[in-house]
């Protein structure tokens, strides 16, 4: 069963295509019923920098974004970027890392390290923490720029969002060429967690 | 919640695309814009519907004068911009008031509180009040299709173009749209030559100022019974005067409230706030930016509060409406500390090497508008100016001429081929017709990239995707009067440092075109197979970590060694010739 309502926070870096990902979701709401508003921001936001999108759904949304301590969810495509926004969750909400490692440009440059303690401090956050390999999952389909939907393929299970809602949403938002491996990402992110997760 | 039959026509659509869907139903044939971020995919959108003329102009001005043309032959027709461009805009916008229309007439501004992507964060409502021309402001993309509709009537019914303000979290924000058939006039209007109406010489202006300001009366008493002004009467303790997204935000914040909805920002309903006001025992106004509705409430005598508790500088969300107005805030978890990600350029992007070249040269950098802005941030930091579009080459100009004798050498404009032609080159011919000395270095990567890669006079196509021919910057420089151009590859760090030099140096106004393509176009993505892939080879590479102090995002450091990421890695050539131990290498076999 559907959530009646819900705040989604998605967190990423420029190019790993969050705003696609929240995209997909956004029509799967939608076509469930609901009001939905999701909210981004482009130009020069986005260069690689940190990336955010919000994504409300309920019986009638108003403000299109989501207020610091009250998202239920929040889906990070890279450890750092989950650990940044970490206070847009609600106490006891949801956390779902992709544990990718992207280095920001002072790691890069050898000006600082990757933080090690990345995942205790997420395991900080929440009780609810669930860490999944979406890198792999999409290297594996040959796709990496899969990794957006094996995402919320694995967040569709933990918003209990039903898979044929989220299948149409995915044929309205990709074009024909690169749908067939988006479907088969979504659903190698669905098998990330268990239904009961 | 929706039911099926309604299914077919519910759309879930950004406010830009809400708007560009408005100005196909209302008939909209002629819209013009220059693109900037958050207004860009407004004509690109409207731009997809059958039977629609849409243009890039070279800038805001253009594209308002085009739709003042449109509208006086009749059509329909929509200037769109951000906020910085109703700036550029504003002369033809002043008088374009005087004038009135022909076919409904609709300017759109998209401001950006909390400056996502913009330069400041100016509030284009006061054009409204200084240009006398009535605006809509929408609160969700719903409304933005509904105003962008209602403007194009109202625009032919007062005779006056009509502002639609637009902000970040209207354009960017997707929401539940129903979809509506086109309903707009069967035909153009006709022209009828109408000079009085038409030719601003002080003798028309002068009758048409008088009936500006009758028509501003009118619309004064259309806006007091105008349906999207309209009160929620609820709890009466507390009472909210709003508009835009701000609206959202109260509602959120305060669902029990009492609630004016402003749907026009201008002219303001002077009876409806009054009434609203002494129905309520506490008012307070919620708006983003300046104190423009507080303080036409202040003029009006009535006790408010407004900007002594919500915030003017950035935007605003529930919790800060919230807080504002009862003081709560329940705590939050304290910040991470973390590296920090600021936008970068991308791997290959050829500003980077431009920017590595102009570094070792020390000038003072007048910079301008667009990706190369990044130039500022580590590592390059090598831009000591930036204001508006088109601004460097006049403030290179400036410099130059307020150190006198010493001033040739010292400093240089840097500024994007689509910025150049938006705004640049009358300064550029400044400084030929005033004997200037300086040196503008023109980024060419062959489109308008910040905004997302859009056509420009120089890139051969049309936003309708013609051909058309493509305007030849280095003519265009010499035809101003500048005896020396040269066309340089960025990539090639080391020539592009030579030419640099030599030509700062030259006692005489000169351009050196930096000509590289845009990463993120599709034609040079296509090319990737033909450029290498570059690697470091480990046993070469000593750790000195210039390679990754160059910033490209392709290049790390880990465990003591410079290692490249082969799925970032562009193949750009920059990198290579940096690294003293010769240790980055082509990749075989990929």
């Amino acid at each position: 069963m559907t959530l009646p309502r819900g705040d989604i926070f998605m967190a990423g870096v420029g190019g790993q295509g969050a705003l696609l990902a929240s995209e997909v979701l956004g029509e799967a709401f939608l076509s469930l019923g609901f009001d939905v508003k999701k909210s981004e921001v482009h130009g020069m936001a986005q260069r690689g920098g940190a990336v955010t999108t919000h994504l409300r759904f309920g019986p009638k949304v108003y403000s299109p974004l989501i207020e610091p301590g009250k998202a239920d969810i929040l889906i990070a495509f890279e450890k750092i970027e989950g650990l940044r926004f970490a206070h847009y969750l609600r106490p006891g909400g949801i956390l779902l890392v992709n544990t990718q490692e992207i280095s920001p440009p002072s790691v890069a440059t050898g000006k600082e390290l990757y933080p090690a303690d990345a995942v205790e401090r997420l395991k900080a956050v929440t009780d609810r923490l669930y860490l999944v390999d979406a890198l792999s999952a999409a290297l594996s389909l040959k796709e990496v720029r899969a990794v957006n939907v094996v995402m919320i393929g694995a967040g569709s299970m933990l918003l209990k969002l039903p898979e044929d809602a989220c299948e149409l949403a995915l044929k309205k938002v990709f074009p024909e060429r690169v749908l067939d491996v988006n479907i088969k990402a979504f659903r190698a992110g669905r098998a990330l967690l268990s239904p009961d997760a | 919640m929706s039911s099926a039959a309604d299914k077919q026509k519910v759309c879930f659509l950004s406010g830009n695309e809400a708007v560009a869907r408005g100005a196909f139903e209302a008939g909209a044939q002629v819209a013009s814009a220059y693109p900037g971020t958050p207004s860009t995919e407004i004509l690109q959108e409207f731009a997809r519907y059958e039977g629609v003329y849409a243009e890039w102009a070279p800038n805001e001005k253009v594209a308002v004068e085009v739709a003042i043309g449109a509208s006086m032959a009749g059509t329909r027709a929509m200037a769109v911009m951000k906020h910085v461009g109703v700036n550029v805009a504003a002369d033809p916008i002043f008088t374009a008031s005087y004038t009135g229309v022909g076919g409904g007439l609709v300017i759109v501004t998209a401001d950006d509180p909390e400056l996502h992507s913009s330069q400041n964060e100016q509030d284009s409502r006061h054009y409204s009040l200084a240009a006398k021309i009535p605006m809509l402001e929408p609160s969700d993309s719903a409304e933005a299709k509904k105003y962008t509709r209602l403007a194009f009537e109202l625009s032919e019914k007062f005779d006056t173009p009509f502002f639609l303000r637009s902000t970040t979290r209207i354009s960017h924000v997707k929401s539940v749209v129903c979809l509506e058939e086109p309903s707009g006039p069967a035909r153009p209007k006709e022209f009828r030559r109408d000079p009085a109406k038409w030719v601003m010489l002080p003798v028309n202006a002068k009758r048409r100022h008088a009936l500006v300001e009758e028509r501003t009366n009118a619309l004064r008493e259309f806006a007091e019974t105008f349906a999207e002004n309209r009160i929620e009467w609820g709890d009466r303790s507390l009472g909210i005067i709003t508009a835009g997204v701000s609206y959202q935000y109260v509602k959120e914040a305060f669902p029990d409230a009492s609630v004016l909805k402003l749907g026009m920002a201008y002219p303001l309903p002077e009876r409806l706030i009054r009434e609203f006001a002494s129905g309520v025992s506490r008012v307070v106004v919620v708006e983003e930016l300046d104190p423009y509705i507080e303080t036409h409430v202040r003029a009006l005598g009535i006790a408010t509060e407004g900007k002594d508790r919500i915030p003017i500088l950035g935007e605003l969300d529930p919790r800060a409406v919230r807080q504002a107005i009862t003081g709560e805030a329940p705590p939050l978890r304290a910040a991470e500390l973390l590296p920090p990600r600021p936008p970068n350029m991308c791997p290959g992007c050829p500003h980077r090497g431009f920017f590595a070249a102009l570094k070792k040269l020390d000038a003072v950098v007048t910079g301008d508008i667009g990706c190369y802005t990044l130039a500022a941030l580590p590592p390059l930091q090598s831009m000591d100016l930036c204001v508006c579009m088109g601004a460097s080459i006049g403030a290179a100009h400036g410099f130059e001429k307020a150190l006198g004798g010493e001033g040739c050498g010292k400093a240089v404009a840097v500024i994007g081929e689509s910025t150049f032609l938006h705004s640049g080159v009358t300064g550029l011919m400044n400084i030929v017709y005033n004997r200037g000395r300086g040196t503008v270095a023109l980024l060419d990567n062959g489109t308008t990239a910040m905004t997302g890669a859009q056509e420009n006079p120089s890139t051969g196509r049309t936003l309708l995707k013609e051909a058309t021919r493509k305007l030849d910057l280095k003519a265009l420089c010499e035809a101003l009067g500048v005896e020396h151009v040269y066309v340089v590859n960025p990539h090639d760090i080391k020539e592009t440092e030579a030419i640099l030099r030599r030509e700062i140096a030259r006692p005489e106004p000169s351009v050196i075109i930096s000509r590289a393509p845009c990463v993120l176009l599709a034609e040079h993505r296509k090319s990737r197979k033909d450029r290498p892939v570059y690697e470091v080879a480990p046993d070469l590479c000593v750790g000195c970590k210039v390679c990754a102090r160059f910033g490209c995002p392709a290049i790390g450091f880990v465990e003591d060694k410079a290692r490249i990421n082969a799925l970032m890695c562009d193949g750009c050539n920059q990198c290579p010739p940096l690294c003293k131990a010769r240790a980055i290498v082509e990749k075989a076999n990929v």
